[in-house]
């Protein structure tokens, strides 16, 4: 990774609110993100913390106040601020008639091709020997691995991420951290939200509770 | 990004989505089944009046053609959506209007392309002139892609509708509407042995038309379905 353009990126949030069948959701809210770091949301079910996450990607639009990506919003950006992106949402984005390893291939064509290949991404997650495997074939923690290990294939600097530990095994989940980790000290940024607990230690975390 | 990382990005999601197909081939056989069946059940139901059946001829064919592709239209996004495969479209660090444009050409090339192939037989069956039959080969080459193009614009906009089904029937039709007039008036003139340029020249504007502004009104509408 660049340091010099890695170092210079920020994401900010300008009072943001969101408001979802007539209920606002969260309002006012601001924050700003710098290489190295990671934003945990919390909050009970139904506090906003996946539209949240989705105006962070420009998917959704906030109802006011605006993200900006170095200085400028993201809506403008569109695909000049998706390069530096990668996104796994609560829906694993893996085609199940697919094998992992053509599941991979297609992410990193869509993105800006990153330093590991789909295979050696694919053994980082531990899915070493499943690159032939359907999709479809493999657990649902399996199936989560794949859709993480779509993080690694494309050189992006954010990384935002719905519930990643959801139906990971222990050791999954210490796989996952282990990578959230390296990335934040190799100057990514993380957007999480996760109903574990999170043990980044060696992460700066900002913590931005919705429900209060 | 470069030019060559678009390609290529192109040229893999056609080849997923025809992998994907032949994978599932239901997703295929269908519309093709459908369009066989309509149009070879109307000589049997017509009867035994050659005359007749070569002055509807040309109008079944395409009247089969539009709802057989109305039939595949929803499996355009419906499982991309369903999946989450749609929104790392919309995230991508590629142009939404040219992947969308992937989609479309993938599209047809599993269910347009097919009906298209077919339809020489068909014309045979419905006693079709051989000037005819050739001039409904062309309208479908330049028709089937509108239906894909047009369509896609429709089925980005009820994607995120649970039954989004029937919406889509009504939005889709009215907008096949001109491509069918002008479609089966070619037929029917080239079978009466007059000169057809002008019709063809119209359904080739629909297609550069929808070519041109489809893709684009497709990823906005996609934006609309999924924020």
């Amino acid at each position: 990774m660049k340091d010099n353009e890695t170092l210079s990126c920020c994401l900010e949030a300008h009072a943001l609110e969101c408001i979802r069948d007539d209920r606002t959701l969260f309002s006012g809210l601001a924050f700003r993100l710098e290489p190295g770091q990671a934003l945990l949301l919390e909050g009970r079910n139904g506090s906003g913390k996946t539209s949240l996450l989705r105006i962070l990607c420009g998917i959704r639009l906030p109802d006011t106040g605006m993200v900006s990506w170095n200085g400028t919003d993201i809506q403008r950006l569109g695909a000049d601020y998706h390069q530096h992106t990668a996104y796994v949402g609560h829906r694993d984005g893996n085609k199940l008639d697919l094998t992992a390893r053509e599941n991979l291939v297609m992410a990193r064509a869509l993105g800006r091709p990153g330093a590991l290949t789909p295979d050696a991404a694919l053994e980082r997650v531990d899915l070493y020997g499943f690159e032939d495997s359907l999709t479809r074939t493999l657990s649902a923690g399996q199936q989560r691995r794949l859709a993480l290990a779509r993080l690694l294939i494309t050189d992006a600097t954010l990384w935002i991420l719905d519930e990643p530990f959801t139906s990971l095994d222990v050791h999954g989940i210490r796989v996952v951290e282990e990578l959230l980790e390296a990335h934040t000290r190799s100057g990514g940024m993380l957007a999480i939200t996760s109903h574990h607990t999170v043990n980044l230690n060696s992460t700066p975390v900002q913590r931005i509770n919705l429900s209060g | 990004m470069s030019h060559d990382s678009l390609s290529r990005a192109f040229i893999l999601l056609i080849r997923r989505d025809l992998v994907l197909a032949m994978r599932y081939r239901a997703e295929m056989i269908n519309p093709l089944l459908f369009f066989i069946l309509v149009t070879s059940l109307f000589p049997l139901g017509i009867g035994a009046r050659p005359d007749l059946l070569q002055t509807v001829g040309p109008g079944i064919i395409w009247v089969a053609a539009l709802l057989a592709g109305l039939l595949s239209l929803d499996s355009v996004f419906r499982s991309d959506f369903e999946d989450g495969t749609l929104e790392q479209y919309l995230l991508s660090s590629h142009p939404v209007s040219v992947l969308v444009l992937a989609k479309v050409l993938a599209h047809w090339l599993i269910t347009g392309l097919p009906l298209l192939l077919i339809s020489p037989l068909l014309g045979i069956l419905l006693n079709l002139p051989a000037a005819g039959i050739r001039i409904l080969f062309i309208t479908l080459l330049l028709g089937t892609p509108v239906l894909s193009l047009i369509g896609s614009v429709c089925v980005a906009l009820t994607v995120g509708l649970r039954k989004g089904g029937m919406i889509l029937s009504l939005l889709v039709l009215p907008l096949y509407v001109p491509l069918l007039i002008f479609a089966s008036s070619a037929v029917d003139t080239a079978a009466a042995g007059l000169p057809v340029t002008a019709h063809l020249s119209l359904i080739a504007a629909l297609l550069v038309l929808s070519l041109s502004l489809s893709p684009f009104a497709t990823a906005a509408a996609l934006r609309v379905s999924l924020s």
